[in-house]
């Protein structure tokens, strides 16, 4: 047997990503030497984006079941059960790279890409996500990244239709040479119509929808391989541009054609499309694909089946329709003026046959794709553990409202308002609380109905980079919170997993921490991960980006009149903490803004105690006592009162007695599993009593009233000031750009 | 003296503004209009006589500001 096939050389095999143990296991399941196209679709269907082969061996250590979830990992996005014969289907996913190449089509891109994967499955999208990392402020790159990210987005999120509800926003240098864009896409369909990628039989009609097939995103090997070494200016692999106004049609048009019950399997094309979605269906199906590629349609002259299979062209579908049925998909694509093509059928065959200008271009079998991809259980080891930092090791400040004032002024503190006020929240009319709200989590009613999906988004890198395991414990168990603090039942989760080189101990050691702290919290908490995505090989120049496990949490709120947020302060309400503070500071926001330092170990989260207190806050919300309700995390206590009393225009008076933990422990420590609850005076003893007999931690810590946040009296900031530098920072940071282009 | 720039995307990157006129021209029956690609003309007046120099500052202007070299190319005519 040849080593190469006419044309290949190690070289090619090389930049096609594929190590010379995979190329030996190809050879050996095609009893030949691949061709081109067919290197080009081991490479896409054996690359770390579709088949996991660093991470499979430990997401399986996630909780996937329960009696909620409907679909687990595996499919296009989770679905879960949300009653009334009703279902909710979310994923997330991220668009890193693209995204830093090219902000603005990047970002566009990538949400195109998560709406896709929910509507693929049936469901109408009604909400949107993102959860955004960015360099240090003071990076040159910064300013630009954001606004191209924002307003791509923006740009294709409001002219798709979907309101864009919720997200969050970081700043730190460890994302300088790699920003983090994760988008998160939410859906609604009837629990009995949900569509799969498996079901195919042999024998059924293969039809491309959507957009024309151009040589977008197609990776850099083409431009090495032989066949282009007269590569000319318009050969070259471009990025990926989006079209919403094709998506919007997309989705009118795949849901009116799932009301027929002509559809046997239908999959989105995202990455390397054509090859991904074929493969998988084949795969879940057991059965073999036949494609005739000049069938495909193509938006520029002269493309070989390589480029038509590697392509990235956006806004495309691959449906398997049963025997017959093409016709109802022709006159529904066309009425929409989308591309409709039949180019090929299933086969019983169990191969991947494709034909091009007569000639079979590729005839692989389909099992090795997915069954044989390489699985690796890489080394690692994890980071040492930190030991933990408590405010009486730290000196304390002098006058708390001039630290409050700089905590909040700061980049992971300060308001977003220029971010979120270029999204359309509100778009089809559903928005009961989004990121211009004071809710800990985006509130979206069920159309027509009085129940409603809360959403949030949640990871604290810093935590994460001290110490993965506690660090992704706490990620889980911070949007478990978040969607407590609304009066939701937190039902499930999806996560977007971003780390650097797995073939780095330590980054490995991180991934394995993270998912094995994440997997703890989901199973204490009930809170299986349904769907999820990984994104490796975040790092330039050997530096890695901070460990970023993002997690996507829905919950349900039975009854929306009996629901919480934290504008609702008035003078007279009392304040209370749910759960004990014990001042720790270890990778506190106070350690790195007051004392520029980030040290110290993460304040571990008690996944009991977590339960028991979001339980009993949850209890307390539909009593109906509470005036307002917020988490406490990021800046402690104090940040926590200054968000409540900012959003209720009311001043808070906070007491703090005794020595431990001393003052700023109090004020700014970030203990987990707490929240900060105000009620007015018959209601707190009330509350008071239940803590009582439930033996849950409930201490009084402030009264609401004034126009200033004071601590015993003293270290006044008064809320005009406080809402001036929380709200100007972004504006200011980005003002700086319109400057420096002048 | 004066600059004309003429910004467009590159080959082979989707243009759907261009497909937008396409599609249009089609309803219209103006069957043989294969494809459409369209980009944006700037014109800059310019101080000075040196053409080389103005050439360069301009070639600068295109890749600091008036096209995105990403997925934009653009010419430069002076007049």
């Amino acid at each position: 047997m040849t080593q190469y096939a006419e044309g290949i050389t190690a070289e090619i095999v090389k930049e096609h990503g594929i190590t010379d143990e995979e190329y030996a296991v190809i050879l050996d399941r095609l009893g030949r030497a691949p061709n081109l196209v067919e290197l080009g679709i081991f490479s896409v269907m054996w690359s770390e984006h579709c088949s996991y082969k660093s991470s499979r061996a430990h997401l399986g250590k996630f909780p996937t079941s329960g009696e909620k979830v409907i679909q687990g990992p595996g499919e296009n996005a989770g679905v879960i059960d949300i009653g009334d014969g009703q279902a909710c289907i979310f994923k997330m996913e991220s668009h890193n790279h693209p995204s830093f190449i090219e902000p603005y089509q990047g970002a566009a891109t990538g949400v195109g890409g998560i709406l896709r994967d929910v509507f693929t499955m049936g469901a109408r999208p009604v909400a949107l996500m993102n959860a955004l990392r960015f360099g240090a402020p003071d990076h040159p790159k910064t300013t630009h990244l954001v606004s191209g990210v924002v307003a791509g987005i923006g740009g294709y999120g409001n002219c798709v239709g979907v309101p864009t509800v919720g997200g969050e926003t970081n700043f730190h240098a460890g994302y300088n040479g790699n920003i983090l864009v994760n988008a998160m896409a939410v859906g609604l369909a009837d629990a009995d119509k949900i569509f799969y990628a498996r079901g195919a039989e042999p024998g059924q009609p293969i039809v491309y929808v959507g957009s024309k097939t151009g040589r977008d995103g197609i990776h850099g090997a083409t431009m090495a391989s032989a066949e282009f070494d007269d590569a000319s200016e318009e050969k070259r692999p471009t990025v990926q541009v989006g079209d919403p106004f094709v998506e919007k049609k997309l989705i009118e048009a795949c849901l009116e054609l799932m009301a027929t019950d002509a559809i046997a399997a239908i999959q989105d094309m995202g990455a390397a499309g054509l090859t991904s979605s074929s493969v998988e269906m084949a795969d879940k199906g057991g059965i073999g694909i036949h494609l005739n590629m000049d069938a495909v349609p193509q938006r520029e002259a002269n493309m070989t089946a390589y480029e038509m299979m590697l392509s990235e062209s956006q806004e495309r579908m691959l449906v398997i329709m049963k025997p017959g049925r093409e016709d109802v998909a022709k006159a529904i694509f066309e009425k929409w003026e989308l591309d409709v093509a039949v180019i090929g059928e299933t086969t019983d065959t169990g191969r991947m046959v494709l034909t091009h200008k007569g000639e079979t271009v590729c005839d692989i079998p389909v099992a090795p794709l997915a069954d044989d991809a390489p699985k690796y259980e890489r080394p690692f080891f994890a980071p040492e553990v930190r030991a933990q930092l408590n405010a009486k090791d730290i000196a304390q400040p002098g006058h708390m409202g001039e630290i409050l004032l700089k905590l909040m002024s700061s980049p992971d503190m300060a308001s977003k308002a220029w971010i979120w006020k270029q999204y359309d929240r509100h778009v089809m009319a559903d928005t009961t609380a989004s990121s211009e709200d004071p809710s800990d989590a985006a509130i979206v009613r069920v159309h027509g109905t009085g129940k409603a999906l809360a959403i949030t988004t949640d990871c604290t890198p810093r935590y994460c980079y001290a110490d993965p395991y506690e660090g992704g414990k706490q990620a889980v168990a911070e949007a478990w919170r978040n969607l407590t603090a609304t009066g939701a039942d937190p039902i499930a989760i999806t996560d977007c997993l971003n780390f650097g080189n797995p073939e780095r101990a330590e980054i490995m050691g991180q991934f394995v921490g993270c998912v094995e702290g994440m997997a703890e919290a989901c199973g204490k908490l009930n809170f299986p991960v349904v769907s999820g995505n990984v994104s490796l090989y975040n790092e330039t120049n050997g530096v890695a980006i901070p460990p970023t496990p993002a997690v996507g949490g829905v919950g349900l709120i039975p009854d929306l009149e009996r629901r919480a947020h934290f504008g609702g302060l008035k003078e007279g309400d009392i304040l209370l903490v749910v759960g004990e503070t014990l001042g720790a500071m270890g990778a506190s926001v106070y350690l790195k803004t007051i004392e520029e330092r980030e040290d110290g170990g993460v304040p571990p989260v008690d996944l009991a105690v977590e339960k028991a207190n979001g339980d009993f806050v949850r209890g307390q919300i539909r009593a109906g006592r509470l005036t307002s309700c917020h988490d406490i995390s990021d800046g402690g206590l104090a940040c926590a009162a200054a968000d409540m009393a900012l959003a209720s225009n009311c001043g808070i008076k906070l007491a703090h007695e005794g020595k431990s933990p001393p003052m700023h422990g109090f004020l700014f420590g970030e203990d987990q599993g707490r929240y900060l609850i105000a009620a007015e005076k018959e209601d707190a003893i009330a509350i008071l009593q239940d803590a009582k007999a439930d033996e849950i931690p409930v201490h009084v810590v402030g009264l609401a009233g004034g126009t200033a946040i004071t601590v015993n009296g003293a270290h006044p900031l008064e809320l005009d000031r406080l809402r001036a530098a929380w709200e100007g920072w972004l504006p200011e940071l980005m003002g700086h750009l319109a400057e420096a282009a002048e | 003296m004066k600059a004309k720039i003429h910004v467009y995307l590159k080959p082979g990157v989707l243009d759907p503004q261009g497909a937008a006129v396409a599609g249009a021209l089609h309803n219209m029956g103006y069957d043989e209009v294969t494809d459409a690609r369209q980009g944006k003309l700037i014109e800059l007046d310019l101080a000075g006589e040196d053409v080389d120099q103005a050439r360069a500052r301009v070639d600068e202007m295109c890749r600091k500001l008036l096209s995105n070299p990403v997925i934009e190319s653009y010419s430069i005519e002076l007049e």
